[in-house]
């Protein structure tokens, strides 16, 4: 990005300008651009479909009656919500109540920065790409710890203090679960953990050794806690808290919240992508840069959505977890089996320096055999489908 | 904890997460079973609902005498029956007969106590609204004369099929016992 800018510069576009000026108004507007074209519908439409796939697994229709299927329902929701009264409580802490919301959203947003796309398709490829996103996402504890303070309410309060132990808690086994293919990759940069990879299945770190197969689980499973999501959405449990940290909250403010926890699953997948599915690497089938790009793009979005589709299926499978349990799963059993992957990875990398291609295909074989077992068990639930209990409407 | 047992609840974890995925998948490509309601059912609701049904009350004008027993019945006086005599015809009118959907509770105690059966419960149950107003039902728009009953039964073919159905309607669904004795006959 900012050799494209340079690029723009010599070529004498911004005649006379100060150079910093130039950065400053390129890079609101490619965080405008980001936000506008991409993060805001995607947002959006995660949260439509997650309503969606929520619905067929239980068996329900769900929204489908603004636009085809339904798929405008987040534009309807976010008008509705944009046109609604922004109430603050009497005796809330006015200042922090109103920012809580922004502080989250730029958390969340913040980690777009170093998604890599594609090749050439990355706002800043930092050097520390990864401990970036790791810092980034961190600060959405503060936002939430804010909007459960000031909103001077009990369910608030505890909510937000849940959220902030539980996020605390379980970056611990996600930061050393990326640890491990920091490692393997040896640098941080995105785009660099990229480009350690190959496009070929086998060559993904997922199926490098078996402690980054078992890594990349406790990293999703970690991500999730920390994104709040079911079964690790204490901090909002409807049963218990009414709605946790975002309960005082009315019309754009609330909606923030949750933009950020869609948008969040985006970026959970997206760094699942690019730390142990290959990312944006595709065959070598073109020269085109253009067609490349957009190739890549496509790769690494179907990539990423695929784990926001599994986000919204475990939460529809799974009941909530108790605090305690909560906590007795991250310190008993993800921490040591961090652990256990990082120490795995490091005897691995000992006695393979440049791995083993033919255990990794191996492991990729184990991999498919997985998802075949797992389709035989579908067919099998389906065949025991139990149609006498449908819903009969004539009585 | 021993490490049998540690072993083992990570085992049943991974297990019965990964079953209960299968599960809910296998319901993601089944079909819902729900149904879409209103636009996509064959026919409606209100047809499939069961006769004794305490759908939205209605009132059949044609038959009611004014007799004022469901007024004084209503627990919640949601219903109100105005009537007004006429100075020049001696003929006592209707100005309004109003029920208010907002109030009724659906006892069916109005429905009871009409000795013709001309106020009941119909199969009708949307009653969806812009403003409260709406839900106040107006069973007369312009003054009307009540319903006499005549000696010997009635004489008018069209009305005899109206006092006929208040009848049935009275005997076999408006009874306390639940018109049981009805269909069991």
């Amino acid at each position: 990005m900012q050799a494209y800018i340079d690029q723009l510069i010599r070529d004498g576009y911004f005649a006379g300008m100060p150079k910093e000026v130039v950065y400053a108004v390129a890079m609101v507007l490619a965080a405008f651009i980001v936000l506008s074209v991409f993060v805001a519908p995607l947002a959006g439409v995660t949260s439509w479909l997650e309503r969606r796939v929520w619905a067929r697994m239980q068996s329900r229709v769900g929204p489908n009656r603004v636009g085809p299927q339904g798929i405008l329902q987040w534009l309807a929701d976010g008008i509705k919500n944009l046109l609604k009264e922004d109430l603050i409580p009497s005796a809330a802490d006015a200042k922090l109540f109103s920012l809580a919301p922004y502080v989250v959203f730029v958390g969340f947003l913040c980690a777009f920065v170093v998604i890599p796309f594609g090749s050439q398709l990355i706002v800043a490829d930092l050097n520390i790409g990864i401990l970036y996103i790791l810092a980034v996402t961190s600060l959405v504890v503060v936002g939430i710890l804010m909007a459960g303070w000031s909103s001077n309410n009990k369910w608030s309060l505890l909510g937000g203090m849940r959220s902030a132990a539980q996020i605390v808690s379980y970056e611990i086994p996600a930061g050393l679960s990326i640890l491990t293919i920091v490692f393997l990759a040896g640098t941080m940069s995105m785009q660099g953990i990229i480009k350690a990879q190959g496009w070929a299945p086998w060559d993904w770190f997922l199926f490098n050794n078996p402690f980054t197969f078992a890594a990349f689980f406790l990293y999703f499973t970690a991500a999730l806690a920390e994104g709040n999501r079911t079964p690790f959405d204490i901090p909002e449990a409807e049963s218990e808290l009414v709605a946790g940290y975002v309960t005082e909250y009315s019309g754009m403010r609330f909606l923030f919240f949750f933009f950020a926890e869609w948008g969040n699953l985006y970026v959970i997948g997206a760094v699942a992508t690019t730390l142990f599915l290959g990312g944006w690497q595709v065959p070598p089938v073109t020269s085109d840069p253009i067609l490349l790009g957009v190739l890549q793009f496509v790769v690494f979005f179907l990539k990423a959505y695929l784990w926001v589709f599994i986000a919204m299926w475990v939460r529809a499978t799974l009941p909530r977890v108790r605090v305690d349990q909560l906590m007795a799963l991250c310190w008993k059993y993800m921490v040591p089996l961090s652990f256990l992957c990082l120490l795995g990875t490091i005897c691995w990398m000992l006695v393979f320096p440049k791995g083993n291609q033919i255990f990794s295909v191996a492991m990729f074989v184990l991999g498919l055999l997985i998802v075949a077992y797992f389709f035989k068990r579908v067919v099998f639930q389906i065949r025991h489908a139990r149609p006498e209990l449908y819903f009969k409407p004539h009585i | 904890m021993s490490v049998a047992s540690y072993v083992k609840n990570i085992k049943d974890t991974v297990t019965s997460v990964f079953e209960g995925m299968t599960i809910t998948f296998s319901h993601l490509v089944r079909r819902p079973m729900t149904i879409q309601y209103p636009d996509k059912i064959p026919v409606p609701i209100q047809e499939t609902l069961p006769r004794r049904y305490r759908g939205i009350l209605e009132v059949d004008m044609d038959i009611c005498t004014g007799c004022l027993a469901c007024e004084r019945d209503c627990p919640i006086t949601c219903i109100t029956i105005g009537i007004e005599m006429d100075k020049e015809t001696k003929q006592r009118n209707f100005t309004h007969f109003d029920i208010d959907i907002c109030k009724c509770m659906y006892c069916g105690l109005c429905a009871e106590a009409c000795p013709t059966g001309s106020i009941r419960h119909s199969q009708e149950f949307e009653g969806a609204s812009y403003n409260p107003a709406g839900l106040v039902r107006h069973f007369v728009t312009q003054p009307a004369p009540l319903y006499k009953p005549k000696k010997g039964g009635e004489t008018d073919p069209k009305l005899a099929e109206k006092v006929d159905t208040g009848l049935k309607y009275l005997d076999e669904f408006a009874t306390p016992d639940g018109g049981a004795a009805a269909e069991e006959g």
